[in-house]
């Protein structure tokens, strides 16, 4: 096992800039997440890490050893691809000591870790088979335990699950942590699916466009998003921006509407904020309640937990999603009363800029 | 089975078989490095190397062949020099008959391996590096058995154009009874002379069964490769 440091990386294609500097730090049997939208750099900056992907400038650090210069074969790191890269030639068996393999490992040993590999992921009936007799949650098993086989310092997961389907992909993410705490070897996971990167992971960090929007533990980034885009990016529906400004009362909407807040933030220059508030936060309340934002209810989406409703304000649409059952028609007016202690303000640059 | 071909003619199936046999296996590894180098290579004069392996193919195959004769002739630039330094001779002998039909057939075998390795998926490659493989073995272990199919198809047609060409082989080394004078070079001898009907369409049978026999061979190890090795 080993930490891993990432020192102001750079990469570029041509004149094409993909990551601008990026600085991680993973310790030691950390479960890291590399999570934003497609094109944001995760990939390349995982493949970087793998050796696969030259670096244009910065350091990357495996241990003690800096490894921009090491082949991917030395970096002793084990790769799980989304496409599972499983070889069509072998079957599960000699998939899985590959590695061993290579490292010329006496017969018998190769034989014993794989089948205890096998062993923990459900395999051992399926040792003697080829990829293509397998189901996917199968092959994505059989390329887990081709990673796990290797005892590397550093397990790189690309988005293993993207290829499953849904049910599939609720099971093997639990399998998945479950495996990194009985093996605690450091893991960098990239992928695109905020509820994968929270459920999982120790900490996360948030890429967009090439650089690192935040990096902190699934809930604080959560209940203290540093800017917009984190608090748009990380939970399921997205947090509702309404734009406003500051005024005597707290945050005026356009509407008239204004918004009581816990902490009065203090600007410098102009007055524009954006109020943040989860769906969770926003509670019914009868149109015309003071602090309510009025609105006119457009969508009802019972999911039998909960209700998620949409409505059409001035400021645009809100998302709610609603712990009780009401019966709601479409074109409804009703107002939805934000929680004041959960709301979020950024500024005109998207900054968040209460604190709460 | 004997008596049905003339001795002229066993000797012309015979050599035809030793002509396109050693043409095929000399051809193989260039072969493969070739369409590495043009599929994975990034290297300058890509390009170029690109036009002259497929040059055979466009060009007339008695151009392919006076080309030879200037070259690899006992008095060209290459071919004196393997000469004197080897003691190799291709100017009128089966040898040069050899060299022909291997150029002649590189463009085929070059394509179809290409075609290959362009199917071969990155990550295969990718993860066999993570897992400790440096290049050369990714290559043995992973990249080669998948591109067999494509190695096998690329042979077979390399096989059958030797067992074909004419213009380049005669026109370099010749039509010479017994060293090399090959199937079609026999044929065509047979039909210039009267009463060489018989012997033109006995070859042209062998000539068929040849063919036929290399085609389904070449299927049958494909199937076989493809059931062992591929999804």
């Amino acid at each position: 096992m080993a930490n891993v440091s990432i020192r102001d990386i750079k990469k570029s294609f041509g004149p094409v800039s993909i990551i601008k500097g990026v600085d991680v730090d993973i310790e030691d049997g950390e479960f890291v997440i590399l999570v934003g939208p497609s094109g944001c750099g995760k990939s390349t900056l995982l493949r970087m890490i793998a050796g696969l992907e030259d670096i244009t400038s910065g350091e990357i650090r495996i241990g003690p050893r800096v490894v921009n210069d090491v082949p991917p074969k030395d970096r002793d790191i084990a790769m799980v691809f989304q496409s599972y890269a499983l070889y069509p030639h072998m079957t599960v068996a000699e998939n899985m000591a590959f590695s061993l393999k290579l490292k010329g490992v006496p017969q018998a040993e190769q034989k014993k870790r794989v089948s205890d590999a096998a062993t923990s992921l459900g395999l051992t009936p399926l040792l003697d088979r080829y990829p293509r007799q397998l189901s996917g949650g199968q092959r994505q098993r059989v390329a887990m335990g081709r990673a796990i086989v290797r005892d590397p310092q550093v397990f790189l997961f690309d988005e293993p699950l993207s290829n499953l389907d849904a049910k599939l992909r609720v099971a093997m993410r639990a399998e998945i942590k479950e495996l990194h705490q009985r093996l605690k070897t450091t893991t960098i996971y990239v992928t695109h699916d905020q509820i994968e990167a929270m459920t999982m992971a120790d900490k996360i960090v948030v890429m967009h466009d090439g650089v690192v929007e935040q990096i902190g533990a699934p809930l604080e980034l959560y209940d203290r998003p540093a800017n917009r885009f984190v608090a748009g990016f990380i939970g399921s529906p997205s947090m509702n921006f309404i734009d406003g400004h500051l005024d005597a009362g707290g945050l005026a909407l356009p509407s008239g509407t204004v918004l009581p807040l816990q902490v009065r933030p203090a600007l410098s220059s102009d007055n524009k904020l954006t109020y943040g508030i989860r769906p969770e936060h926003l509670e019914l309340a009868a149109p015309g309640t003071a602090g309510a934002i009025p609105a006119t209810v457009s969508v009802v989406e019972p999911t039998g937990a909960d209700t998620t409703l949409i409505a059409k304000t001035e400021g645009g649409s809100v998302t709610a999603v609603l712990r009780e059952r009401f019966h709601l028609k479409p074109g409804e007016a009703v107002a939805l009363k934000p929680a004041i202690h959960k709301a979020h303000l950024f500024d005109s640059a998207g900054i968040r800029v209460s604190s709460n | 089975m004997i008596d049905w071909l003339s001795p002229q003619e066993w000797m012309a199936v015979h050599l035809s078989l030793k002509v396109a046999l050693t043409a095929m296996a000399a051809s193989l590894v260039p072969g493969i490095v070739v369409a590495l180098l043009l599929e994975r290579g990034r290297f300058w004069g890509r390009q170029a190397l690109d036009v002259i392996v497929h040059l055979p193919l466009v060009l007339p195959p008695v151009v392919v062949g006076y080309f030879l004769l200037l070259w690899f002739g006992k008095r060209g630039p290459i071919g004196a020099l393997l000469n004197e330094y080897f003691g190799i001779v291709f100017s009128f002998r089966w040898t040069g008959a050899a060299l022909a039909c291997a150029i002649m057939g590189f463009p085929l075998l070059v394509r179809a391996i290409r075609l290959s390795i362009e199917a071969v998926d990155r990550k295969l490659e990718d993860a066999a590096g993570t897992l400790g493989a440096n290049r050369v073995w990714v290559f043995l272990v992973v990249t080669l058995p998948l591109i067999l199919p494509g190695i096998i198809a690329g042979m077979v047609l390399s096989f059958a154009k030797a067992m074909g060409e004419f213009g380049a082989t005669i026109t370099f080394v010749s039509n010479i009874p017994g060293e090399t004078q090959t199937l079609p070079t026999a044929i065509y001898t047979f039909t210039q002379v009267p009463g060489g009907e018989g012997g033109a369409l006995r070859l042209t049978v062998v000539s068929i069964v040849i063919s036929v026999a290399a085609l389904w061979v070449s299927e049958w190890m494909a199937r076989r490769v493809r059931r062992r090795f591929l999804a």
